[in-house]
Formats: structure tokens, sequence, C-alpha cells
């Protein structure tokens, strides 16, 4: 799943990024509210689901992403 | 290190602007002088960014039944009507709004911001889901973070991820709530209405709309976006202000809702904040006659939004899609749109610099904001002071220039 959401990064970015678990979305890859809010938008559509605004919230780091993407999409999200 | 030294990098932004003479939060009019006129550092100046829709700041009558309303029932309510009870002038104003509405209910409240609050954190609770336009007023998004609802925000203007994110929840226990806006207050554009009915329909969800700056713009009867586009009976919840078009300060929410008046006694923003005071309801419900008896105010309101977006236009400026009451010119970025700005104020014409985050899509935008009380020659006036600006900052060749003077 990292490497997808490598690559939505790029997408949304428009250059190369390298990422691991602890990369943070906002400090690491330099991204304000608006391109967090289009990255979101990018990775639900890919894994075709909403994430709520309050677990937007709590994502920081791509591990937090990677989770509540899973989360998310096996329907275990609290 | 002080308790505020987390929000620094406001401060910072701002002081970048600061250093270019630049300082849109501390515009201080000497005097208002009319819906369209204020002195500003001993200048007159043309007001074109107040929200005034219909210019009824001044209207004698609205003036007169406040100053009555004042005399006879005082000042204020000194408090909820909860507490201190219902004055005649809420039971008025409300029944005066559910019949321009043709609705069975109406609410009001002490602000536009405390009505989204209200309704927004009221209508859907815990395991409810709240679908938001992503470009939503503030007061949207603070009232869905009052609320315990699921928030779930769809593209702008976009229907269909709007019937994407409804899809997924199919299964899923809990009410929907599409919330959208009928004029969105910094592009001027109006949403789809239509279709969003249309999805509302399909997925069995609730649908409200913020009519706070299409209330007495949009629709035959000026009753906004719902009745323009002929879908009020797929509009569960209209949600407005009296601070733009009605020429006052407070809120309301109409509804067809049968137990709607369970929002009495749970919805917090109502019951714990000082009721409207007798002077702002009587000029309210004045407005409202106002509003429902002169159809030309809106007419003039249309016309002045039309010759202005027209205007701009045709000089190179870039506007949003459609000649609505509120126009914005779109900047290359913060700092310029700032110096604009500015050059504007100091050449009388005051509208509103809107620069992210406030903004959708982080643009930096010259917002105006028209009234059906603006003289044609006012919106003339803007017009060549835009254009003298523009020349001055390189935006206008001087070919375009005299091609927009031609106007």
């Amino acid at each position: 799943m990292r490497d997808e959401i490598a690559a939505i990064f790029e997408q949304v970015l428009g250059r190369p990024v390298a990422i691991s678990d602890d990369t943070d979305i906002v400090e690491d890859l330099g991204m304000d509210s608006l391109g967090v809010m289009n990255f979101v938008m990018a990775i639900e559509d890919f894994y075709d689901l909403s994430i709520p605004l309050d677990r937007v919230a709590q994502i920081q780091t791509v591990a937090d992403l990677i989770r509540a993407v899973d989360e998310l999409k096996s329907g275990t999200a609290a | 290190m002080t308790i505020l030294a987390k929000h620094a990098a406001y401060r910072h932004a701002y002081d970048a602007l600061l250093a270019r003479g630049v300082d849109p939060l501390n515009v201080r009019f000497d005097k208002v002088l009319s819906p369209t006129e204020g002195m500003l550092n001993g200048r007159r100046t043309i007001l074109l960014g107040t929200n005034n829709y219909l210019g009824l700041t001044f209207d004698a009558d609205c003036i007169e039944r406040a100053v009555d309303a004042t005399r006879g029932q005082g000042t204020g309510t000194t408090g909820s009507r909860v507490a201190n009870g219902t004055y005649d002038g809420h039971t008025r104003l409300e029944e005066a709004l559910a019949d321009f509405y043709g609705r069975q209910h109406a609410m009001v409240f002490s602000t536009g911001y405390q009505a989204n609050l209200g309704v927004l954190s009221t209508l859907v609770g815990r395991g409810d889901h709240l679908m938001l336009d992503a470009d939503s007023h503030a007061s949207i998004y603070d009232g869905s973070r009052l609320g315990m609802a699921e928030v779930i925000r769809f593209r702008h203007n976009n229907p269909d991820d709007l019937y994407k994110r409804l899809r997924r929840l199919e299964g899923v226990p809990g009410d929907r709530l599409i919330v959208v806006e009928g004029i969105y207050s910094m592009l001027g554009d109006t949403a789809p209405l239509k279709e969003i009915a249309a999805v509302k329909r399909e997925t069995g969800a609730y649908l409200l709309v913020d009519e706070a700056h299409s209330l007495g713009v949009l629709g035959d009867t000026g009753r906004g976006l719902a009745e323009a586009a002929g879908v009020e009976a797929d509009v569960d919840f209209i949600v407005g202000t009296f601070s733009k078009s009605l020429g006052s300060v407070g809120g309301f929410c109409v509804s067809d809702s049968p137990d709607f008046d369970l929002l009495r006694i749970v919805c917090r923003p109502y019951m714990f904040t000082a009721s409207l005071p007798p002077g702002v309801m009587a000029s309210t419900l004045e407005a409202l006659k106002k509003l429902r008896a002169e159809p030309a105010l809106r007419t003039n309101l249309m016309r002045n939004a039309r010759r202005l977006y027209d205007g701009l236009t045709a000089m190179g400026f870039q506007t949003g899609p459609e000649a609505n009451p509120i126009i914005a010119v779109t900047m290359p970025d913060q700092m310029t749109a700032g110096v604009f700005w500015k050059m504007l104020l100091d050449s009388g014409l005051y509208i509103n610099l809107a620069v992210p985050p406030a903004t959708p899509a982080n643009a930096s935008l010259l917002r105006t904001s028209i009234s059906a009380a603006h003289s044609i020659q006012q919106i003339d006036r803007a017009l060549d002071i835009f254009a003298d600006v523009g020349r001055k900052l390189g935006f206008l060749p001087a070919d375009r220039r005299r091609a927009a003077g031609a106007l």
C-alpha cells in the first residue's frame, strides 16, 4: 500500500517523493491544507472510501494514513 | 513564549502585508453614510463589499420600526428565550419567515453563524453522516465540529462525488444530511441544486441549503436558490441570515419537519445565548416585507451585478463563473492582491481582500458584493477605479482599457 500512496503523493505534488512509515505528511512533504485536502480526496478515490474529517485530523504520518485506510476498508473503524 | 505563540505563523503572514501598508482587518470607517458610501480617513468611499444586497440598512421604514420597538420594548432581551421568555417580535418574525417560505416552522437565532452551529450540531448526532461541500462557510464547518456526527467532505459543487460518497455508506446505519449553499460567499457561484436534489432523493438523505447570500437575491420571489432551481420540495431545511439582504443581524431555519420544535429544547446555540433585541427584529420584519413587496430591488441588484461583472470581464480580469451579486477577481498571489486592494481603497473603493486559508483553492481574491442601492454611476466609478489600478499594476494593457471604457 505504501507504494500506491507514494504514487498518489507524486501525482498530487507533481514531483517524486521518498516516503517511509515515519514520514510526516505536512512537515516532511511541505503540504499546505489545500494540498492535504487534494491528497486525501485522491486517496479516497483510489481506495473507494471516504475518510471522515475527524480521522483526517488524526493522520500525521504515512503509517497513520495506512492504518486509517486499512481500518476503513475493512469496516473496523471506530 | 506566550500562550498565543502557536498562532505565530498567521502573524508572520499578516506582517508581510502590513509591511506593504495593507491592513485589511483594520479598516476603520469614520462614519457609514448610506448602504453604498462611507467616510474613510476623511474620504468619501464607495462600499462595494458589505453584503448589503438590497441596500435596506438605511430604509426609513425599517429604521422607524426599529426605533418604535426599541422605545416600546427596550434595547435588549437581556437573555435567552429559555430564561427570559419570548417577545412578540420573535413570534411575529418566525411566523413571517414560515409564511414567506411556505413552511410549517421557523426558528430565529441571534446570528446566522449560530443558526448553522445550532442546526448542524443538532439535526445529526452520533452515528449520523454529515455531507459537506468542501468550500462550505466556516460556520458550517464549525457547526459540524460542535456535533457528534461523522463529517464527510465532497468536492465543491460536484453531485457525482457526493453520490459516490453516499453510495459508499450503503448499508451503514444513521441519517445522512447534505449541506450546500445557495450562493458561495467567496466566488459567488451557485450550487447545482437540481442535481444535488436528485442525489438526495435517490439516496434517501436529507438536504439543507444555506441561503445566506441568496435570500432576496435569487428566485422569482426572492426565496433563494431552492426557488430558482425549482426544488423547494426537496429541501428539508433552509438556513439563512438577516445580516445581508435584510440589513440587520440574526439567523433562521425553516422546515416542514413535523417535530421541528424539538430543536427549541435541545439546540444549545439557540438555548444558551441572548435572543435578538426588539429593535433588530422589528427592522428585520419590515425588511422582509420590503423584500416581498418590491421585486424591483432584485431587478436593480441583478442589473448592477451584471454591469460590474461584464465590465470587469471585458477588461480582462479573471472573475467567477456567474454574474451574481458576489463577484471576485482572482489575483496571482496574496501580496499582489493586498497591494491591489490597498490601491483601490486609497482611490475611494472599499471591497474585500480574501486570502488563504479563507478562500477556495487557496486563491487570492478581490471580492466585491453589489447592492440594489448602488447607482449606475457608482458601478461605473468602481469599474474606472479597477481599470486605473489594474493599469498601474500592469494587469491591463492600454488597448484593453480603452475597450472597457467603451462599454
